[in-house]
């Protein structure tokens, strides 16, 4: 049971956190013909791309509603109005998700009235979805916007379907923020393999894996359609990966009885046995040759990898989810979680295998990483590392300084086995090589060496 | 507010701009930049913009009063470099939350400038108001001065809130701020008739460090660069300087005219971007100085520098001429970039195609017009998708522009190179110049072009049959 505590700083240095609109904005481009829009100034906006173009190196769709001093102050009906107005004749999407911000929330824009007016005066735009979720930037985190754009889509969107019946192949995947659009492609393949149909929300193995379109689209490449949304209730089931989906997988089995399983995480041995045992279940079908092969290479993997992790102490900055996966796959490497910084409260942390979970920044994670081998955190974290002058394993949004982040794969026997490769060999080239000098004759009494030695476990 | 309004209204009324001058006074009012689109707007905000103009100051804590978005979004990310502090690279902000919306956020911001200066000791912090601390009406100019008064250090309040304007009102708010609280409150340790000022240059990418070693040789002094790789004693002690060069365009125009109002220091506005460019800089940096006391003889020594300089860049140039002449660059970038980069690829051969100018003054427009010789080639506000046509229909060989619009050029599979803020490579002086035309030639020829246009072999059986069947 870890402590969970929040920094008492005034000053936050080096963030940890992003802003819950971002999040929710993200949420939003894993749906095909999707513009999302911040409510809010521009540079909330511009802020928000810039941070998905240096992660993903992908065209990012995502507007604003541009509000000037006057127009907070006087309330943005007539710029959500217009702006929603605009897109409709500019990028002619299926949808528009909008996300409010601090400046919005602060005057108390209400968006869902604005939303009613705009039906009422444009029929128009029937055919086009629109999808408000409340956003404030002073409360929460990415994470956090992210489940709440997830909820809210669920909410709007998802039929209660009318006769009633299930399609005994069909289940409904809700990845958390923290999953990667590799880590889509990889459960949807696993998932296939049981003869099941997986249908992501958000996918963003549609519309930022990197693909090469037909033709330019100023709206999102791909995703999961709007009518594959509003069907979800037809599913045999309900997945969700990290706690922050929990609410949005109640919600659909609340409107459409569809049930649901939630994995806490899928990246280590255990969890990835979980997911197979229950996909098996429902799908009726022994696990397929593939997967107990990958099984045992993981399994052997453990085995090769496990001399390089055993003891190791590791510094984590993570979001709430991310965090809980990372910490329990390192802790179940040997390694001591001996610094856990999130961004967000969330149920989970009190779990978390460490002594304490910080809910705090990078400063702070810096300070407690004195005596760690290994800094987890994402690419932000590369001052403090160069500091510390210990490995860095780049984990998380945003990712800016290194190629492939969309790619990076952490889920099932596969992604499990990547990743003790990947970090096993960080520690191995961060081994030191012995020297004359690294066994000092120590003038201490046994009995001191046996206190270190308790201390230290 | 009214006194930021003000500010802004003064900002408006620029008598070093000639657009400016010639508009009404009503007109003037309404500023310069055209009214936001909703929904079909993109470009960083005030506050983005006033960051970008004082971030480089490298010594200086960067204190971003608001919520997480304006600085937890996008903190480090902007290749200035330093030759000394790293402290600008560190993210500080008061990340304000509910209580702070409904209580407040002065003591909270208070709070955070003491903890800074307790830890960092900084010679100086930098304020910078957003948009949420604004609306509740967060007096940080009241807060900065008592934080003043109370520590003993220089609190400079940046106020520049995104929602009152684009990027570029930023910079010349930023500057603003630094005219008022900064510049002209120390003094240097000695001072030179070579001592100049560079304002508008950012740094990015080490940029300055390609034209420094000129200077140097000639002996030419920055007293201040504002902003890049300045530490804040430079800008503070900036006013003994005998002349300024303006580069980037109308950006930071109100610093160079009114330290020239108040300082008596000569400016022009040069760049640093294309072989003639470069000579004509050192040539009124040398003339300025001159002009205000220095030897005569500078000039001849600038001379000789600028010949040698411009026979070794022409050589090095003259090899990849063959290579480049006839090349269609489509340009798509902001304000000052566009003539002098248009003039520096010109000097290799190389045909811009097209350069939007939705940034541009009418001054930067009249200059391409005049270097392009027409100006069918411009486009005041090209959409991505025309931009992809363009490509996509091969009429240009290679895009330049910021990072946001690359996707338009690699998705069409055709070269792009990178000349915004975020680039890697530095293309300032007569190194910069043949670094970029090298960067060209290096994106036009890689041989990963001719594969990735190649059809998958499923496309070609397609078209095949197509053939057949017709």
């Amino acid at each position: 049971m870890a402590k969970v505590l929040t920094s008492n700083k005034s000053c936050t240095v080096n963030p940890l956190k992003m802003s819950q609109p971002v999040g929710g904005a993200l949420a939003f481009m894993g749906v095909k013909g999707c513009m999302p829009m911040l409510h809010g100034s521009q540079g909330c906006t511009s802020f928000g791309l810039v941070l998905f173009v240096r992660h993903f190196r992908e065209a990012i769709p995502l507007q604003t509603t541009a509000m000037s001093e006057v127009a907070t102050v006087l309330g943005g009906f007539e710029n959500v109005q217009q702006a929603v107005l605009n897109i409709a004749n500019r990028a002619k999407p299926e949808i528009i998700g909008i996300c409010s911000t601090g400046v919005t929330e602060t005057k108390g824009d209400d968006v869902d009235g604005f939303i009613k007016l705009i039906r009422a005066k444009h029929p128009e735009l029937d055919h086009i979805a629109l999808v408000y979720v409340s956003t404030p930037d002073f409360k929460g985190a990415f994470q956090d916007g992210w489940a709440a754009a997830v909820s809210q889509i669920v909410e709007t969107l998802v039929e209660r379907p009318c006769s009633g019946v299930r399609l005994s192949r069909k289940v409904n995947v809700l990845p958390g923020c923290h999953l990667t659009p590799g880590d889509i492609d990889e459960l949807r393949d696993v998932i296939e393999s049981f003869g099941l149909r997986a249908q992501f929300l958000p996918d963003l193995s549609g519309s930022l894996d990197g693909h090469i379109p037909e033709e330019f689209t100023p709206t999102t490449l791909g995703g999961i359609s709007v009518a594959e949304i509003r069907a979800m209730g037809t599913a045999l089931a309900t997945i969700t990966i990290g706690e922050q989906m929990r609410g949005a997988a109640i919600t659909i089995e609340h409107k459409t009885g569809v049930p649901f399983k939630v994995f806490d995480r899928l990246t280590g041995l255990a969890p990835s046995d979980e997911l197979m045992g229950y996909l098996s279940q429902i799908g009726g079908t022994p696990v397929p040759n593939k997967y107990r092969r990958q099984r045992s290479q993981l399994v052997d993997a453990m085995l090769d990898g496990h001399f390089h992790f055993g003891g190791k102490n590791v510094a984590i900055g993570a979001e709430p989810d991310l965090l809980w996966s990372i910490a329990n796959f390192l802790t179940e490497m040997g390694c001591h979680v001996t610094a856990a910084v999130t961004s967000t409260a969330s149920p989970m942390l009190e779990f978390v295998p460490a002594d304490e979970v910080l809910i705090g920044d990078l400063e702070d994670l810096e300070q407690r990483a004195s005596s760690a081998d290994l800094l987890v955190t994402h690419s932000h974290g590369r001052q403090a590392a160069e500091r510390l002058d210990i490995p860095f394993y780049r984990l998380g949004l945003p990712t800016f300084d290194r190629l492939g982040a969309g790619h990076l794969v952490s889920v099932g026997y596969r992604g499990t086995r990547n990743m003790i490769f990947e970090i096993g060999n960080l520690l191995m080239a961060a081994a030191h090589e012995p020297d004359p000098d690294t066994w000092p004759v120590v003038n201490e009494s046994p009995q001191d060496e046996l206190v270190q030695l308790s201390g230290g476990i | 507010m009214s006194n930021l309004s003000s500010t802004i209204q003064n900002v408006f009324n620029e008598p070093g701009c000639d657009k400016n001058q010639g508009k009404s006074e009503k007109e003037r009012k309404k500023g310069c930049t055209k009214q936001l689109q909703p929904g079909a707007a993109a470009g960083g905000c005030a506050f983005d913009g006033a960051k970008i103009a004082l971030q480089p100051i490298t010594d200086v804590a960067h204190l971003v009063h608001g919520p997480i978005a304006c600085e937890g979004n996008s903190w480090d990310n902007r290749g200035a470099k330093s030759s000394s502090s790293r402290l600008y690279r560190t993210g500080f902000t008061t990340d304000m939350n509910e209580h702070d919306i409904v209580f407040g956020g002065e003591k909270h911001l208070y709070k955070s400038i003491k903890e800074i200066i307790e830890k960092y000791n900084p010679p100086a912090v930098f304020v910078y108001q957003t948009c949420v601390p604004a609306m509740i009406g967060d007096d940080i100019e009241a807060v900065c001065k008592s934080a003043s008064v109370k520590f003993g250090k220089p609190v400079i309040p940046i106020n520049s809130p995104g929602f009152v304007g684009p990027k570029n009102l930023g910079n010349k708010l930023a500057g603003e701020a630094i005219l008022e609280h900064v510049i002209g409150t120390e003094e240097p340790e000695y001072t030179t008739p070579y001592d100049i000022n560079i304002i508008g240059e950012y740094n990015l990418s080490g940029e300055l460090w390609q034209v420094k070693p000129l200077l140097d040789e000639l002996g030419i002094r920055i007293l201040a660069c504002i902003s890049g790789d300045a530490r804040y004693h430079e800008v503070a002690s900036s006013h003994r300087a005998r002349a300024a060069m303006m580069v980037c365009s109308k950006a930071m125009i109100n610093i160079a005219r009114k330290m020239e109002e108040r300082y008596e220091i000569p400016f022009f506005e040069g760049s640093f971007y294309g072989v003639s460019d470069m000579s004509e800089s050192l040539r009124e940096i040398a003339r300025l100085l001159v002009g205000r006391g220095a030897p005569e003889e500078l000039k001849v020594r600038t001379e000789a520098v600028i010949r040698r300089e411009e026979a070794r860049a022409w050589s090095r140039l003259a090899s990849y001429r063959p290579r480049l002449e006839g090349k269609r660059v489509l340009l798509i970038t902001g304000g000052v970039k566009s003539w002098s980069v248009v003039a520096a690829l010109q000097e290799v051969g190389i045909d811009i195609v097209g350069t939007n100018t939705k940034k541009s003054t009418k001054e930067d427009k009249e200059r391409i017009k005049e270097l392009t010789g027409g100006d069918a080639h411009m486009f005041d506000d090209m959409t991505p998708r025309e931009m992809y046509k363009m490509l996509k229909e091969a009429r240009a060989d290679i895009m330049l522009s910021g990072g946001r619009s690359q996707f338009i050029a690699l998705k069409a599979k055709m070269p792009w190179l990178d000349i915004n803020q975020e680039r890697h490579h530095a293309y300032a002086g007569y190194e910069g110049m043949v670094d970029l035309v090298h960067e060209i030639d290096k994106a036009l020829f890689n041989p990963i072009w001719e594969q990735v246009r190649r059809p998958a072999p499923w496309e070609i059986v397609v078209a095949e049959a197509n053939r057949i069947a017709c």
